[in-house]
C-alpha cells in the first residue's frame, strides 16, 4: 500500500514539472495528500471490481493497477496512451482493470458507475462497483438520483467521497448545511460512515465492510473520507489558491504517506529507513521510465482523427 | 400480410431483441407490462423519475459489457439527461480511444399535434445531429420502425430512437419472419421524376399525400425517407436530386440548424448535384416558435400536405 501511495505522489509530482515545462497539455488536477483514500479503497477490492473517478483521475488509475508507461505516455498525448492520445489527463480509463474513467465533469461518472452495479446485480458474479467523487459533486444531481436507485434496488456499490473541503476555491462549509457528506445517507436510508481519509488502514476497513455488505446484496454505503489536497486545484502556474495558509500546514501535518512510514517505522522491523529509501529510488525510476516510454513514443497520427467516433 | 401499429412494432421489436440476447435490459420510469411479463423484473425495471441518473447507468451498464435500453418517453425528459448524453455518451468511446464499447439504446418520442403544448411537441433530433458519437433513427412506418429498432440495439454503439407521436396509432404491414434495416439507408417511399421531397417522420406520410394531389396537376414527386438521421444516406438522396434537379424538405422541427437545413447543404455542395438543380432548394418546417397549445395556433406551426404541395408548386414555376 506505502508503495502504491508513493508511486501516486512522485507520477504527480514529475507529471506536474512537465505539464509546467510544457510536455504534457491541456491541465493536471494533482491527487496528492489524497492517496490514502484511492490506495485504501482499491486495496479493498478484486480486480474485476469496477471504480469511476473523477478530474482528479491519476490515484485512483494507480490504486486500482494502471500501467505507469501507458499513463505517462496518455499525458503526453502520445499513441501508446491508454486513449491513444485521445483524452489525457481528465480521461484515463481502463476496462481491461475495472477503471471506467477519470471525468470531466464533476458528479459526472456517479451514475455511470452506478449503472455497472446494476449490471453487477444482473449479472450476479459478485461484482462490486465504487464511486469516487468530491464534496462538490455530492451537491450535485447525480450524486442524489444515483443513490436514491442504489438504495432502491439495494444495487452492489459504495460511494466513496473524497472530502477535500473546498470545490476549487469554495469551501465546502458555504456549500453544504450539513457538517458531513455522509449525513446525507441517512436521506436514501443506506449506511454513512465518515473516516479519517489521511489514515490508510481506517479507509480500508470502512471500505472492506462495505464491499462486504454490498456482495451480501445488502445493498449501497456511503463512506465519506476527510482529507485535503496538497496542492492548488490544478497544476496551471497561475491557478489561484484562496485556502488559508495555516489550514494547508496543519493538514501537511497530517499527510497520509509520512503517516504511514512513521506507523511502519515504529513497529520493529517493518520499515528500516533504508528499505524506504529503497522502494522511493525504486518507484523514481518507474516514473522515470514511464517518462522514457513516453517520450520515445510518437504521437498519433493525424490520419487518425477519426477513428473511434462510432465503435464498429 | 398482417397490419400492426408502429407502437406494437416496436415493443416486437424489443420482446424479439431481448429474447435473443440476454444482455438487454429495459429501464423506464415506467414499465411495459408486456416486457414485464416476460422478462421478469429484474430486466425489465420502473425507475424513480432520474432520467439524468437513467442515461448515465447505460453508459456504465454498457461498458460492462451488457446492452442497456432506456426509454426516455418523451424527448422533453432527456434534456434533464443532456449532460450524460452529451458530455459522457456521445464521447465516451473516442476520448477513451475505442477501448470499449458502449451499446446503448435511448428511445424517446417526437413531434407534435396532440395539443400538448409546448414543452411535449418538441422534435429536436438536430440538437443531438450536431454531436459526434451518437447514431439516430426517425422510422415513419410500422415496418421501419421494427426493423431499425433491431438494428440498433444490435449496434455497438448509444443510438437515439425519436419515434413519431402521431405515427403511434398508425397501422402498416409488417411480415411474421424476422428482419432488420440497416443504418444509413434511405427508402424511396415514391418514385417520380419532377421533384424531390426528402420527407422526415409523419412528414413522409403527408409528402405522399402531397404527390398524390400533385400527380393531378401533372407533377411527379419522388419521395425520400432517409429513416436514419446519423448516418445519413447522403448518396440516395442526391441521386434522387440528380435525377429530378428539385428539392424540397420537409421536416415537423423548426428550420434553423435543423435536419432539413443539413439535407439542403448536403445536396448544394456538391458540385455535380448542385449542377443539375434547376431552382433553388425549399425547405418546409414548423414556425421558429415554442410550440402552442391551442388549436387555431398549433395548426399554423406545423407543415403539412397542403404546405407541401404549395413549395413543390413554387420549386416547379422557378426559372
Amino acid at each position: 500500500m506505502l508503495r502504491l501511495m508513493q508511486t501516486i505522489r512522485r507520477f504527480e509530482e514529475r507529471a506536474s514539472t512537465d505539464y509546467v515545462a510544457g510536455d504534457i497539455y491541456g491541465t493536471v488536477h494533482c491527487y496528492i495528500g489524497e492517496e490514502a483514500v484511492a490506495v485504501g479503497v482499491c486495496s479493498a477490492l478484486n480486480r474485476d471490481d469496477q471504480i469511476i473517478s473523477t478530474h482528479r483521475g491519476h490515484g485512483h488509475c494507480i490504486a486500482k493497477g494502471a500501467d505507469l508507461n501507458r499513463m505517462m505516455a496518455e499525458l503526453y498525448g502520445r499513441e501508446t496512451g491508454y486513449c491513444k492520445g485521445k483524452g489525457g489527463s481528465m480521461h484515463i480509463a481502463d476496462f481491461d482493470i475495472g477503471m471506467l474513467g477519470a471525468n470531466g465533469i464533476v458528479a459526472g461518472g456517479i451514475s455511470i458507475i452506478t449503472g455497472a452495479g446494476l449490471a453487477a446485480q444482473i449479472e450476479g458474479k459478485g461484482r462490486v462497483a465504487v464511486s469516487f467523487f468530491g464534496d462538490g459533486a455530492s451537491c450535485a444531481g447525480p450524486f442524489h438520483e444515483s443513490l436514491n436507485i442504489a438504495a432502491a434496488w439495494k444495487l452492489p456499490m459504495v460511494y466513496v467521497c473524497e472530502n477535500n473541503l473546498w470545490a476549487v476555491n469554495t469551501a465546502a462549509s458555504t456549500t453544504l448545511a450539513v457538517q458531513d457528506v455522509a449525513a446525507r445517507a441517512a436521506g436514501y436510508g443506506i449506511p454513512g460512515i465518515v473516516v479519517d481519509g489521511n489514515d490508510i488502514f481506517a479507509v480500508h476497513a470502512a471500505t472492506t465492510e462495505a464491499v462486504a455488505r454490498a456482495r451480501a446484496g445488502d445493498g449501497p454505503t456511503l463512506i465519506e473520507c476527510k482529507t485535503y489536497r496538497h496542492r492548488r486545484h490544478t497544476e496551471r502556474p497561475s491557478q489561484p489558491d484562496v485556502r488559508p495558509q495555516a489550514e494547508i500546514d496543519a493538514w501537511m501535518k497530517k499527510d497520509p504517506i509520512d503517516r504511514l512510514v512513521d506507523h511502519l517505522q515504529a513497529q520493529q522491523g517493518q520499515l528500516s529507513v533504508e528499505e524506504w529509501q529503497a522502494m522511493d529510488a525504486e518507484i523514481l525510476q518507474q516514473v522515470e521510465d514511464s517518462v522514457s516510454f513516453a517520450k520515445a513514443s510518437a504521437f498519433p497520427s493525424p490520419d487518425r482523427v477519426t477513428d473511434d467516433v462510432f465503435a464498429a | 400480410m398482417r397490419q400492426i401499429s408502429y407502437a406494437a412494432a416496436g415493443m416486437e421489436a424489443f420482446i424479439e431483441e431481448m429474447e435473443r440476447d440476454p444482455t438487454t435490459f429495459h429501464l423506464s420510469t415506467d414499465a411495459p407490462p408486456p416486457l414485464v411479463e416476460r422478462f421478469g423484473t429484474s430486466r425489465v425495471r420502473g425507475t424513480p423519475i432520474a432520467e439524468g441518473a437513467l442515461t448515465g447507468m447505460a453508459i456504465g451498464a454498457a461498458g460492462s459489457g451488457f446492452r442497456p435500453i432506456i426509454d426516455w418517453r418523451m424527448v422533453t425528459f432527456s434534456f434533464v439527461a443532456m449532460d450524460q448524453v452529451v458530455n459522457q455518451a456521445s464521447k465516451i468511446h473516442y476520448m477513451f480511444g475505442g477501448q470499449t464499447k458502449f451499446p446503448i439504446l435511448y428511445r424517446c418520442t417526437v413531434g407534435g399535434g396532440l395539443r400538448m403544448a409546448a414543452q411535449h411537441s418538441q422534435s429536436p433530433y438536430s440538437m443531438f445531429m450536431n454531436l459526434a458519437g451518437l447514431k439516430m433513427i426517425l422510422p415513419s412506418t410500422p415496418y421501419d420502425t421494427k426493423g431499425l429498432l433491431k438494428t440498433a440495439i444490435r449496434d455497438n454503439n448509444p443510438v437515439i430512437s425519436f419515434e413519431s407521436t402521431r405515427l403511434l396509432t398508425m397501422m402498416g404491414e409488417v411480415p411474421e419472419e424476422e428482419y432488420t434495416i440497416p443504418f444509413g439507408v434511405a427508402d424511396i417511399k415514391r418514385e417520380g421524376k419532377d421533384v424531390t421531397i426528402v420527407a422526415l417522420a409523419w412528414l413522409v406520410h403527408e409528402a405522399l399525400a402531397a404527390a398524390e394531389t400533385l400527380e393531378a396537376e401533372g407533377i411527379s414527386v419522388e419521395v425520400v425517407d432517409p429513416r436514419t438521421l446519423v448516418p445519413m444516406d447522403t448518396e440516395t438522396i442526391r441521386a434522387s436530386v440528380r435525377k429530378t434537379g428539385r428539392l424540397v424538405v420537409a421536416d415537423e422541427a423548426g428550420p434553423t440548424c435543423g435536419a432539413s437545413a443539413e439535407i439542403a447543404t448536403l445536396v448544394t455542395e456538391d458540385s455535380a448535384t448542385f449542377k443539375c438543380l434547376k431552382a433553388s432548394v425549399r425547405r418546409v418546417c414548423a414556425l421558429q416558435v415554442p410550440i402552442p397549445y391551442s388549436p387555431t395556433l398549433e395548426d399554423v406551426v406545423f407543415p403539412n400536405r397542403e404546405k407541401i404541395a404549395a413549395a413543390v408548386r413554387v420549386v416547379m414555376t422557378e426559372a
